[in-house]
């Protein structure tokens, strides 16, 4: 506790406070993402390698998180399975947000016919069902990882773009705009320097709701066979495929989930306990 | 037994900041109120006024909390009595008049089904019963049609009307004491007239005592028994009205008194050079919303074939109730709402109508200041910020040259230096405006528009920022179009006034030529500004015909 509290006061010093909650979601995710960069040097097994005789084996020295449906090790696989569903849905969100993010102010600020196509356009783009969309995608150009990424930033752009335009349309009635544009602004400066600051905290938050589908739908589209292929598999597809486990209370399907719950909860905490700049500066 | 209703002793509230920091924000106050008298609170804003008109209720804002004295409302401590407890008192006991009635009726719900609530709530009387109870009350405020006023939903009815069905919803549970929230605050002159006397009748008809909070010593004096004057969360003075406005001892009375004062303008003198080229002609420009029919006329013209002058260096005055295209005019000179008839020619060269269509140049010769500071300024970006960019799009200035220009920009808008860091949520109403202000300087314009730059503030800080005009433009040599409902600010600021109604302009006079108004409603527009007087109100006679053709409400 009292370790805490010296922290705490480290960043009221610096004029911002960060509380507990979301020092220890920076914490787990700062794990994962270790976990991530050096996990071909820490497994203890290799990923395609069948260590138990048995299948769906229990907890054990050796074998930590138990064995799969083949008799491999659980645990190697989820720490390989960090890499995947780590780096692909970040890069994913990342594209997803920025572009959904930029088009949505770009046509709240623009208006008119432009707004009025884009908006139609990303409609229909959402309206397509996106395993549906993914089977598409890996019958025309094969799977890969990029495409993966690809596959995954267009699904969730509309999304994107609409809660950022709506967000945006309400900033830019305000008079600060009107005031913008009367000096002449160019429209690449009302929205990076007008709009984009009012509107980044739901922004961040819907990035981190979005990060979390996009863990869900990539596990979906491994199971397509699109992306991540066997033996490699993303902690999704881990719980997908070992899913015949759960009658038995099998490891092998609680902890992927598990690892699944500790990132994705992770990172909203984290973002709903962002570093918060104290305004009472007075109280120094 | 307790002499009087209400018996407020050393009241202290605290307030915990977002360090978790305490701050005292009423420090000790004592305050009576005998049964049927009014008293008023006034002060500038954050003196803890409307603070203190809650406690009566019991109640503190989010994040506020009553740590001390008491509070005895008709021999009851609202401090130390329960929740619940203070809920049966509410409503039946203490009631609340808020400032905007338009924010605290529901939307979805009939008038009727709100103003009956309270009765509802406490199960005073019968639906039928709490009916023919608020009929008598809509009767008693005034309001038209008070048979069927009630069945019609919140956006039905005018604002004016909105804030005394507020009164009747406060008055249906019989209360002794009303906590009015500067109710006439949101209104026109003409129509706070009207809400001013129904409240006056209403209150000294049922005996009914009342706590009126306001910022407006004139309004006050005609409803108020006593005046309370409070600074920094104390009481600074009390006293009958008449010993207020009479014989105020504290300066901080006297400062408000002095606002409402007559002011004496030194005029530039009158240059006869008649060859000169006025700054700004707008020649009949006609501005309207919504889309355009065949003949290119929009659906609604906001202004109407209005034409005006402006010579250099001098200032012209726009009045006129909200609704009257005063602010439409504006915009379209700016350039903000493209008027689709008429010419606007600026230093002799015509002007495009919308403001894409004009050069830079042009753009940063005319600037617009909004009303609302909070709205006008981006609330994510710094005042430096705010104030550097426009130094930048219009002079290419950076770096340190940029920084001076920024620390002389607040200088002239007499702010300090340390304000550049600080976000505009974390200044005050009056500092916002002046930054909103400093932000049109800095582009170093012949002619700023102002639209109703001081009617979101207190009378002393609307004055001082007048005041800051007047030698700006000592100093500067700008012109200013001065945008207002409020005839006593226009009058000390401008050479020229234009009176407008329904998009329309009525009169033109000169600020000499005040008291002879031609026009029928200049006429009424003038006489409605309260005046310090408490006799004007009751004194006031105004033709019921021309209050008849002129009244929207």
């Amino acid at each position: 506790m009292t370790d805490s509290t010296s922290t705490e006061r480290l960043g009221m010093r610096l004029g911002y406070r960060f509380n507990l909650v979301g020092m220890s979601a920076v914490g787990i995710i700062l794990l994962w993402t270790g976990i991530a960069l050096f996990a071909p040097r820490i497994i203890p097994h290799s990923v395609g390698e069948i260590v138990d005789t048995d299948y769906f084996g229990p907890m054990s020295r050796d074998l930590w998180f138990g064995s799969d449906y083949l008799g491999r090790d659980i645990f190697s696989r989820i720490l390989m399975g960090a890499r995947y569903t780590l780096g692909i849905s970040l890069a994913a969100v990342t594209i997803a947000c920025f572009s959904g993010v930029a088009l949505g102010m770009t046509a709240a600020v623009a208006g008119g016919w432009y707004d009025s196509m884009l908006s139609r356009f990303l409609d229909a783009l959402n309206s397509i069902p996106s395993k549906l969309f993914g089977l598409v995608v890996v019958a025309a150009v094969g799977s890969s990882i990029p495409a993966l990424i690809g596959t995954l930033s267009v699904i969730y752009t509309p999304g994107a773009y609409r809660f950022a335009r709506a967000l945006a349309v309400n900033v830019n009635t305000m008079d600060f705009i009107v005031v913008a544009r009367i000096r002449g602004e160019r429209l690449p400066y009302l929205i990076a320097s007008e709009i984009l600051p009012n509107i980044l905290g739901p922004v961040l938050a819907d990035l981190g709701l979005r990060f979390v589908f996009i863990v869900l739908l990539l596990s979906g589209l491994s199971f397509l066979g699109l992306g991540v292929q066997p033996p490699y598999a993303d902690w999704g597809a881990l719980v997908r495929e070992n899913i015949a486990g759960l009658p038995f209370g099998a490891p092998a399907v609680i902890f992927p989930s598990l690892a699944i719950a500790s990132l994705t909860i992770s990172v909203n905490l984290l973002i709903d306990n962002l570093p918060r700049r104290i305004r009472d500066r007075g109280a120094e | 037994m307790t002499v009087n209703l209400v018996e407020i002793r050393n009241l202290r509230v605290e307030a915990t900041t977002d360090a978790g920091r305490r701050v005292e924000i009423i420090k000790g106050v004592d305050l009576d109120i005998a049964r049927g008298e009014i008293v008023a609170l006034i002060g500038e804003s954050g003196s803890g006024k409307t603070t203190i008109a809650m406690t009566l209720m019991g109640y503190a804002r989010q994040g506020c909390a009553i740590t001390g004295g008491e509070v005895r409302v008709a021999g009851m401590d609202m401090v130390s009595l329960s929740e619940a407890e203070r809920a049966k008192i509410r409503g039946t006991c203490v009631a609340y008049v808020p400032q905007s009635a338009a924010a605290a009726f529901n939307p979805a719900l009939t008038i009727m089904d709100q103003v009956t609530g309270v009765a509802r709530i406490h199960r005073l009387m019968s639906a039928a019963e709490a009916q023919a109870k608020a009929l008598l009350l809509f009767k008693a405020l005034s309001l038209p049609e008070p048979e069927t006023i009630g069945n019609r939903y919140p956006h039905q009815v005018s604002g004016g009307q909105l804030q005394r069905l507020a009164a009747a919803m406060a008055l249906i549970g019989q209360p002794k004491v009303v906590i009015f929230d500067e109710p006439t605050t949101a209104l026109d002159v003409t129509t706070q007239v009207e809400v001013l006397r129904a409240f006056k009748s209403v209150t000294a008809q049922h005996n009914i005592a009342g706590v009126y909070v306001s910022h407006d010593l004139a309004v006050v004096a005609q409803i108020a028994d006593r005046i309370v004057v409070l600074k920094d969360g104390t009481v600074q003075e009390t006293g009958t009205t008449d010993q207020i406005l009479e014989d105020a001892q504290h300066p901080y009375t006297r400062q408000l008194l002095a606002a409402f004062r007559p002011k004496t303008q030194q005029r530039a003198p009158d240059n006869d050079g008649a060859t000169k080229r006025p700054l700004l002609e707008v020649d009949n420009l006609t501005v309207g919303y919504g889309p355009r029919s065949r003949d290119g006329q929009p659906l609604i013209n906001a202004v109407q074939a209005v034409s005006l002058k402006l010579d250099r260096g001098r200032n012209l005055g726009i009045i006129g109730e909200s609704g009257c295209g005063k602010s439409t005019l504006a915009r379209a000179i700016a350039g903000i709402l493209p008027a689709h008839a008429g010419n606007i020619v600026f230093n002799g060269r015509e002007l495009g109508k919308a403001g894409r269509n004009r050069t830079r140049n042009e753009l940063r010769e005319i600037q617009i200041v909004f009303q609302h500071a909070d709205t006008a300024l981006n609330p994510a970006k710094s005042v430096g910020d705010i104030l550097r960019r426009p130094l930048t799009f219009y002079h290419g200035m950076r770096g340190k040259a940029r920084d001076a220009r920024v620390n002389e920009l607040l200088d002239l808008v007499r702010l300090p230096k340390s304000v550049r860091h600080r976000l505009p949520g974390e200044l005050s109403g009056g500092q916002k405006q002046r930054v909103n202000f400093a932000r049109a300087l800095a582009a170093e314009p012949t002619l700023i528009l102002c639209d109703e730059i001081t009617s979101a503030l207190d009378t002393v800080v609307a004055a001082a920022v007048v005041e800051l005009l007047k030698e700006l433009q000592r100093e500067l040599g700008i012109s200013y179009i001065f945008i207002s409902h409020d005839l006593s600010v226009v009058e000390a600021i401008c050479d020229e006034i234009i009176v407008m109604y329904r998009g329309q302009k009525v009169e033109q006079i000169t600020t000499t030529r005040l008291s002879a108004p031609q026009h029928p409603y200049t006429r009424l527009l003038f006489s409605s500004v309260p005046k310090l007087d408490p006799d004007w109100l009751d004194n006031l006679k105004q033709d019921a015909d021309e209050l008849r053709a002129y009244s929207q409400r």
